[in-house]
Formats: structure tokens, sequence, C-alpha cells
């Protein structure tokens, strides 16, 4: 069944956690002793409805502050899809899960309250979408119960909202605006019988009609070889698979590929998947290649279609989301992750860095620390084989790895 | 050419018909081979449960045509289901993989740990002695489980590679994070990373996996006939040399089978006519009730699990 992964970001009290619990509630997806378990918990905290955050909060301390602290992650399912959320804390300091929850998310829904309006932590979730190019984003202007389900304000929001999205650069984003209140359930699976002036779809149906052609981008075919497999067993002797998963494009028995770093060619001989040998495979699957000619291929390397070759960079430039506590400092060396490639690294330069707001403000303090977004160059130690992260999402993406605390400390996404 | 490719073709089925895209498969085969890239002694953590057998499918999936490269592990509390037992036993010759068994017993007698009493007496608390004592035996650096994110509210929150320090604690709210499907196996000496390559399926994503996939399960898991008594609204195994069960609470042969299973001392089973993989799926499927609502270890408060996990659990 097709997976869709949703990153939901919004402020303190916007309701984040009720939405969650309402989608999960009106698509039954909340078994009885769930219920049963939130309506207890509910009447202790002596709530005379359903507070459906209990659904969602998991670790002791968020259910004793009322707030999200970690990423979560949420399952349910209807007729047609798996959904997958990625339930990120809206908190000034936790911008990093907010960023972690976008990166392996394919649609985002913002979250609005009705009463505040778009304030800076829109502006901070919107640029994070656009900076991981999530394609789809819902904004769901929510609590519209307590403004009397008042069709201007929603209008004014989603005034707002679109100057946002006027100055944003990313063309092919698709933003829709949906008015909901979670806590009552209106226009979240069920229509709003309370806003007939509202003829969208409701929050459900709009992400029950995504094609996964719309959320994901085309790129061409990129191999990043996770180990080499060589089975010692008499029947597969000289049996030397290259074992990874395919990210973009496809490939096909008897295309011509080249091997990276070495730049050495040879055809596709099969691809496997477990114990079966097929003609052709697409971006997504974790197959085992084996090649017609006996080259040199190690973890780490990767392989391409010879006529779509990637950049092999010595210095890359990114925008970089950093992660750790530790400032980000020009002359540290960092460990540079790409892909299953890991190469020892310096950083070279900080130049700007980027208010979060769309003001299209910098500032330059040649350091980047906590929850700060700037761009950085790097020098490697050895190549890596990158696109920019805008012609290929997961080819164009790189995280660095703190060498003295072992910590993923930042994220990188290549220009 | 006529190489050795012609004896994988004789075995390796051809396919005409374009790769099948199946989203959690793919993603817990990469993980499986990046913890085998990454670490130097990795392990499979095995319950002989649905979710552990799973993960031996996957694993064989990841390496064909070679052999899982990492042996399996089975912390038995001595009060394992012996269908589960005979199950475990069965899988590990057929594949030809080490098994390695460390008990509860052992620790208890070497006076690491104490057995409870009373009532809701269990050894599955215990079992984290065990464990951690057994990663250090065998200085493991990767323990793979099966423990899935839909399963508990605490789990919701863990990594795929999940740092653990010298004693095997889980310090929730200094995660790293996890970015696109890059992951980050860099660890300090004596730390270990615990692996959950079916983070993201649900319970139903299982079944049905095992249910497309025709994989063998433990007997227990469909429909059969046992000696059962009710305690607390959940139907306990009658099983007087490991279960505890006082004299007011009747004995009754009932048609059940086990959802989820755990030790017969924290597994409770559920009334069922499911005696065919198909009409499990289907149960689930209908079910009004979460997996773990039976679990009696996970009944004696709401973060039961956030607390185990904090000192080693799985």
């Amino acid at each position: 069944m097709e997976v869709l992964k949703i990153a939901t970001a919004g402020s303190v009290d916007d309701g984040k956690s009720t939405l969650i619990g309402r989608l999960l509630y009106d698509t039954n997806s909340l078994t009885d002793d769930k219920i049963d378990a939130i309506r207890n918990n509910s009447e202790k905290k002596g709530y005379d409805y359903l507070d459906f955050s209990l659904a969602t909060d998991g670790l002791i301390a968020e259910r004793e502050q009322g707030i999200t602290i970690d990423v979560a992650h949420i399952y349910f399912s209807t007729a047609k899809k798996s959904y997958i959320i990625a339930d990120t804390p809206g908190h000034l300091e936790y911008t990093r899960n907010m960023v972690t929850g976008a990166s392996t998310s394919q649609a985002a829904i913002i979250l609005i309250d009705a009463r505040k309006g778009v304030i800076e932590q829109t502006y901070r979730h919107f640029f994070i979408n656009n900076l991981l190019r999530i394609k789809d984003v819902i904004v769901a202007v929510n609590k519209m119960d307590l403004v009397g389900y008042d069709q201007s304000v929603f209008e004014d929001i989603k005034r707002n909202f679109q100057a946002l999205n006027n100055s944003s650069s990313y063309a092919e984003q698709s933003v829709t605006y949906v008015p909901v209140s979670a806590l009552n359930g209106d226009n979240v699976v069920e229509r709003s019988t309370h806003m007939p002036w509202y003829e969208g779809s409701s929050l459900l149906e709009h992400l029950e009609g995504l094609q996964s052609v719309d959320v994901q981008e085309k790129a061409e075919f990129r191999f990043s070889v996770q180990t080499v497999i060589r089975p010692k067993k008499d029947e597969y002797h000289d049996f030397r698979g290259f074992a990874g998963k395919i990210k973009g494009g496809d490939l096909t028995v008897g295309d011509e590929v080249t091997v990276l770093p070495s730049f050495t060619t040879s055809k596709v001989e099969s691809i496997y998947f477990y114990d079966q040998s097929f003609e052709s495979a697409t971006s997504g699957t974790s197959v085992t290649l084996t090649l017609e000619d006996e080259i040199n291929v190690a973890r780490g390397d990767m392989l391409v279609k010879t006529n779509e070759l990637p950049m092999v960079q010595k210095e890359v430039t990114a925008t970089v989301c950093w992660m750790d506590k530790k400032q980000l400092v020009p002359g540290t060396r960092y460990i540079v992750q790409h892909n299953t490639n890991q190469v020892l690294s310096k950083i070279s330069e900080i130049g700007e860095v980027f208010a979060t707001d769309f003001s299209g403000h910098t500032k330059s303090s040649g350091t980047l620390g906590l929850n700060e977004i700037g761009e950085v160059k790097i020098k490697l130690s050895k190549p890596i084989f990158v696109d920019s992260y805008e012609s290929n999402k997961s080819n164009g993406a790189f995280i660095l790895i703190d060498e003295r605390t072992n910590t993923t400390a930042g994220v990188g996404f290549v220009k | 050419m006529e190489t050795f490719l012609d004896n994988v073709a004789a075995t390796a089925q051809k396919i005409s018909s374009p790769l099948q895209v199946n989203a959690l498969e793919n993603e817990a085969i990469y993980i499986f081979r990046e913890v085998v890239a990454q670490f130097e002694r990795p392990v499979l953590l095995f319950s002989g449960g649905k979710d552990s057998i799973t993960l031996v499918r996957l694993a064989q999936k990841a390496f064909w045509p070679a052999k899982i490269p990492f042996p399996l592990m089975h912390i038995d509390t001595g009060h394992n289901f012996p269908e589960t037992l005979e199950f475990r036993d069965q899988l590990v010759q057929e594949l030809g993989v080490e098994l390695i068994i460390r008990k509860v017993q052992d620790s208890i007698d070497e006076g690491k740990v104490v057995e409870e009493t009373g009532k809701y007496a269990s050894r599955n608390s215990l079992q984290t002695t065990t464990l951690l004592d057994a990663i250090e035996e065998f200085r493991f650096d990767a323990c793979i489980g099966g423990a899935r994110r839909d399963e508990e509210k605490a789990r919701a929150k863990e990594r795929i590679f999940s740092v653990r320090d010298d004693f095997g604690q889980w310090d929730e709210k200094n995660q790293r994070p996890e970015l696109f499907d890059m992951l980050n196996g860099k660890i300090e000496h004596g730390q270990n990373v615990r692996v959950f390559p079916i983070s993201n399926w649900t319970e139903l994503d299982v079944w049905s996996y095992i249910q497309q996939e025709g994989i063998e399960i433990p007997s227990i898991y469909f429909a059969h006939q046992r000696d059962t008594f009710i305690r607390d609204g959940l139907i306990w195994s009658a099983q007087d040399d490991v279960v505890f069960r006082a004299d007011n609470e009747k004995v009754q042969e009932r048609t059940v089978r086990f959802r989820t299973i755990g030790d017969m001392s924290c597994t409770a089973a559920v009334e069922s006519q499911a005696d065919s993989i198909d009409k499990v799926v289907a149960e689930i499927r209908d079910s009004r009730i979460s997996e773990r609502g039976a679990r009696i270890d996970d009944k004696r408060s709401e973060a039961a699990m956030e607390k185990r996990k904090q000192q080693g659990y799985f």
C-alpha cells in the first residue's frame, strides 16, 4: 500500500496534538482501550472534553508539562493509504526536530491558531518546508470555533500567508488552506457544517487525493553502495553483489554505469531482489547488483549511469542547519556523511546566516549556532558525488558528525 | 561468457515484470545493510515472536545469496511458551545461523537479580540484566530488535539507531537527530546501538507481510484450546509452575490465540477462532483493542515502557 509521510508543525498550544488525535479518532484508528485511557486521563485532569493530545505525547515529561519534546511518529491508515505523521514540536529551540521530521516527509501540515494568525513560528515552519522542498503544504487554520467560524478571519490569515508564499522561491510547491476545528472535528475528516462558506476539501480528503507523483521529484539514477555481498558458498563462489538502495531514476539490465570515484565503467549484468532477478528496478528499491566486469567497488562508492554524472566535489557549498549546542566555527573538523560515504572535512568558511522570517535579512557572524541556518563552505579530504538538493533530494543532502562526541551535529543541503 | 552467472540463474528465479516497491520492506533491508557495514559485532535479538521472525526474513533478503552475517540471541526467561522454543530451534537449524542463549535463571542463581513474588510476579523486567551482561560478554556493538513505534507511546520516540551508554541506558531527551535515511552509527567503546529496522511498521503491516510472504510462525498465534483463567479482565494461561494463580481463579478451557508473545507470565491470550493467517489478518484489521492491550507488563503504569527502556530494556 502507498505510504505517505507527513510532517506536522505548530506552536505551543496551536492544538497540533489535538488535531492528530482527531485525525486518529475520526478515521477509527484509535482502539477502544486507547480511547478509554484518554477518557480516564481527561476526566482525571478535570476536562469536559476528550483531550486527544494524550494519544500522542509519549514521554513522562511531555505529559507532565503538556508539551511535545521530541519527534513522535504516529501511524494510521485508510482504505487508500498508510500515513506516517512525524509530529514535531513547535518550540523555538526545537528547530532541529522540525528539520528532522521534514527530512523524511513528502507533505507537511502547518498549523495556525485562528486567534493569533501568522506569527514568527509560522514563518519558521514555512521556511523549513521550503528549504527541505516539501512539495505539498497544507495550512490548517485551527480553532475556528473560537472565532465564531468567521470567514473573514480565515481569509485574512490566508492573505497573510500568501504574502509569504510569494516571497518563497520554490515555485513548484503547492499550498492549500483549510479552516478547521480540531477540537470539534470540523474539516478534519468530515466537512464542517459550521463553515458553509468553505468549498474546499477536508484535511484528510486532501491527503487522500495526493498522488505520489505530486509529492516526488523526478531525478537521475544514483546508487550508493552499502556493502559488498560475497557469499562463501560453492554455488556462488564468484558472486560479488553490490548492495544498496536506488535513489532517483531507474535501472535496467545492460545499462552502462560508471563507478565513482574510480570512473571505471561496466554494464549491469543482473538486478537481484532476494532470490529473484529482475529486468529493471526503480527508485526506492533495496537491490543487489552485479556488473559484467570485475572491477573494484567498495562501500561508499557510487554507481551512476555513464551519461548522467553527478558533481564530483572536493569542496562543497551548502545551506547548513546546525543542530548542536557547540556552535560551528571555521577551521574545525567534522565527518561528512553523504549517503553511505563518510569523509573527513574541515569547515573553511561560514557565510551568511539567514533570517527565517522571509525578510531576506542575513547576518554574518562567522559562526553558526544551534538552530541557525546559514551558508557554509566545507573542504573535503576525498571527493563526494553529489547533486544540488534542488535536482535530487536524496543525493543533495549530507550530515555532519562531530568526531569528538559522535553526535549528528548538522545537516547540509548542497547548492 | 560462460561464468558463475549460469549457476546463479539456475537458483535465482527470473522475473520479467518490474520490481514492485514496498517502501517498508525496502527501508528495513537498507537498515540491515547499514548495520553490517557500520558495526563489527551485530546480533539479532530473537524472541520467537512474530516481529523478530519478520526481522529474520528481512535479514535473509538483505544479504542473499550470503547467509545472515550475524548470530541470533535469545534471552530465555525460563517462562517462555514451549511452542516458541520449539519453533526457534527449528528456524535456526534451517537457516544455519548461530544461536546464542542466555538465561535469566542464571542471573537469578548468580544473585544478580531477585525473582519477583506475588500475584503479578514476572521475569519480564529481569531480562534487562541478563541482556546487558550478554552484550558485555560478547562485546556486541549493535543489537537488532523488532520494536515498532506504533506499539507504545515511548517507542514512538525511538530512533532507528538508538545509542545506549555503558549501562545500557536510553537518554530519551538527548537523542541524535536522524535525517533522511542517513544513519550515524558512530559510538564510543563500551556503548552499543539498538537498531530497529521495522520501526515504521504497524502491527497490521507485520501480519500482512507474514501472510504475503508465507512466513511460518509459532502455532500459538493461531486459535487453539488452552487451560486459562480470568484476572483483571484478561485471559491468563493456567500454567501453575510459572504463572501465579489464586485458588478462587478458576481454570477453564477456552479457544484462544496470542496476538503478541512475551512470557507466559506477562502475555494474555485473546478469545479467537482465527486458525489461519488469513483469518488472523482479518481479525487484526477489525480489532478494536490495541496489540499491547494484552500485555500485562504495560499495565503496571502509564509510563511502564519508558521506565524499562531507560534501564536498558528493549
